[in-house]
């Protein structure tokens, strides 16, 4: 509670800052205007060193604190880097539109296809302006907190310019970095959207997610991405969990995930639940969806390498075995047990091992990513399948069962199987040595760290959203009436019907 | 004139149809309708959640027929939709009043 108020004052005080902003511009870290004039030229050696360092995605003579000569490509980004990294961020926003919005809009009611796909646009649109705001600048601004960024020093992207942040690549745009992150910071809080479908009013939605962006989401990806973040075990000398989240099982689905399950039992059932059928009204939609999301996936999984490099291959293999793997044993269980295997069951465990594998991609080897696909098949099924029967909550459109359930998996699962065979060398490289990390990894004992991260992650979902949803019931209430629930959102909110005669 | 409307499995629709266009029927029209009769519905489970579907998907065809081919027409629609298992479907007909061409305003007999 206390550091929850202790944010609303910071944003508070941000905000009212925020109006004078553009006039204090500052020098971004990376630009290299100033540079030249002290610095020698290189040689002819130096300046190959510089491209081979652009090839394997090294530093340039320049980069060090305390370089003496300046680089040709100071300031330069590569454009192999800057290819794979704008094809990744088109493919991150793929997920969303249309993938997650077709894969949860096949999944509902034909009288709720809409709501859901208005809710994906439109918190696109939000957070893409949330995130020029501030949000940027709050996750990915060095030097503030450990707990969260600066929160004016790239606010409306001052300074995010074509020039390479170092903080984070050596090679790859300012501003695609920050359009890249953008895309993960978009599909987050869209996956609350299957827990909560067909009950709640979008501006409630709307309202609820511009809060929980603040308080879950960004501070979540700082710790866990920014450089000083304090559960950045790869990059933070002084990371306080030393705990590794590549592609986002933390930030992205075990946050999401955890605060749908909250959200949705505040909001309570349906109307009809458990008494109405409430079957999916095109699986062929929600079909669809899953190629897009599991195609797009490699933006998110292979692009979080942020280069086009080793371990991106790495990932781009783990990803799709974990994935095909998980996508089969689902629909085999559910053979076993139910006697068919259903495409909702393959799309179910194409998603669920996705999930499981995006904190674990770019730390584990090819037979790690099988073994987390056996167990994402396996284990997010029997959470859909008897949990949530058992307990009888609304999750709707099940974001708790593969997300919650499947990023808690992944990210302890990313504790046992991480490993240098990965070959991602960051794992032993020098942060990860100051901070233990790299101890953990050869000696074994990672899996503690996750769980730290894990525990973390959960009480801040649970207690921020319990608190943002009481708010939000507070000022403008949750649920649409009765009659507008019973009629379907499409027509009531959105004045839009998913399909017509002629 | 009389209307036969038939009730009839959905994957029987082409036999039915060409059988009737053997026996000289021109016209009909078709729509997707779902019910249930004595067949009952079945189960569909979506990730553990279970549902009765009552409802099944049929084939409604609907014909107007001048007196003298009714019972052709009844008979292929017998022979080509039969497989003897429960539904089926059924075939009902009944007395048409009065049916008009719109585009030429022939009426009765010449119009169907």
């Amino acid at each position: 509670m206390k550091a929850f108020f202790k944010l609303i004052s910071v944003i508070t005080l941000a905000l009212t800052l925020s109006g004078g902003l553009h006039a204090q511009t500052s020098t971004p870290a990376a630009a290299p205007a100033a540079a030249p004039a002290k610095k020698a030229d290189p040689d002819l050696a130096q300046r190959v060193a510089d491209l081979e360092a652009y090839v394997s995605n090294g530093t340039r003579g320049s980069d060090a604190a305390d370089a003496k000569v300046s680089s040709k490509l100071d300031g330069v980004a590569g454009p192999g880097h800057n290819a794979w990294m704008m094809t990744s961020a088109a493919l991150v926003l793929f997920m969303t539109l249309p993938g997650l919005a077709l894969f949860y809009g096949g999944l509902v009611r034909r009288k709720n296809v809409l709501s859901v796909l208005a809710q994906c646009l439109g918190i696109t649109g939000l957070v893409s302006i949330l995130w020029w705001a501030f949000g940027y600048s709050f996750v990915f601004a060095d030097g503030a907190k450990p707990w969260w960024g600066d929160f004016a020093k790239f606010a409306f992207f001052n300074g995010v310019d074509s020039a390479p942040n170092t903080n984070y690549s050596y090679w790859v745009s300012h501003n695609v970095f920050a359009m890249y992150q953008m895309m993960f910071a978009i599909i987050t809080p869209a996956l609350i959207v299957g827990a909560i479908a067909e009950r709640m009013k979008f501006s409630a939605i709307m309202l609820f997610v511009a809060l929980w962006m603040v308080v879950v989401y960004f501070p979540l990806a700082h710790m866990v991405w920014g450089i000083d973040g304090m559960m950045n075990g790869i990059w933070n000398p002084k990371a306080t969990i030393r705990s590794i989240d590549f592609a986002g099982g933390t930030v992205v689905h075990m946050s999401s995930g955890w605060s749908a399950l909250v959200l949705c039992l505040i909001l309570g059932p349906r109307i009809g639940f458990g008494k109405q059928p409430m079957q999916p009204h095109s699986m062929v939609l929600c079909m669809v969806g899953t190629g897009m999301l599991w195609v797009g996936w490699y933006g998110f999984n292979a692009g979080s390498a942020v280069a086009a490099d080793g371990v991106a291959a790495n990932a781009f293999l783990t990803t799709t075995m974990a994935t095909a793997v998980a996508s089969f044993a689902w629909a085999v269980a559910e053979w076993l047990v139910r006697g068919k295997p259903s495409v909702l069951g393959y799309c179910s465990g194409a998603v669920a091992g996705l999930v499981v594998i995006t904190p674990a991609c770019g730390f584990v080897d090819v037979t790690g990513s099988v073994i987390i696909g056996v167990v994402a098949g396996v284990v997010p099924f029997l959470a859909c399948s008897y949990l949530k029967p058992f307990f009888k909550y609304d999750d709707a459109l099940d974001t708790f069962g593969v997300h919650a359930v499947g990023g808690t998996l992944g990210a302890f699962l990313t504790g046992v199987l991480a490993t240098t065979k990965s070959g991602n060398a960051n794992l032993t490289g020098d942060p990860a040595k100051a901070n233990g990390l790299a101890k953990l990894i050869t000696d074994g004992g990672l899996w503690v760290e996750q769980l730290k991260a894990m525990a973390f992650t959960i009480v801040l979902a649970v207690v921020a959203t319990v608190i943002i949803a009481y708010v939000v019931k507070a000022l403008i209430g949750l649920r649409p009436t009765e009659d507008v629930e019973t009629q379907g959102l499409d027509v009531a909110e959105h004045g839009e019907e998913g399909y017509h005669h002629a | 004139m009389k209307k036969v409307e038939a009730i009839i499995k959905p994957f029987k629709l082409e036999e039915v149809k060409d059988a009737l266009h053997d026996v000289g029927v021109e016209g009909m029209t078709v729509s997707e309708v779902k019910g249930f009769g004595r067949q009952k519905g079945h189960t569909e489970i979506y990730r553990g959640s279970e549902y009765t579907v009552d409802f099944l998907p049929k084939i409604k065809l609907e014909l107007v027929l001048p007196d003298a081919k009714v019972s052709d027409a009844v008979g292929a629609i017998i022979k080509a939709a039969k497989t003897g298992k429960i539904g089926d479907g059924k075939i009902f007909v009944s007395t048409i009043v009065e049916a008009i061409r719109i585009r030429t305003e022939e009426k009765g007999d010449d119009a169907v």
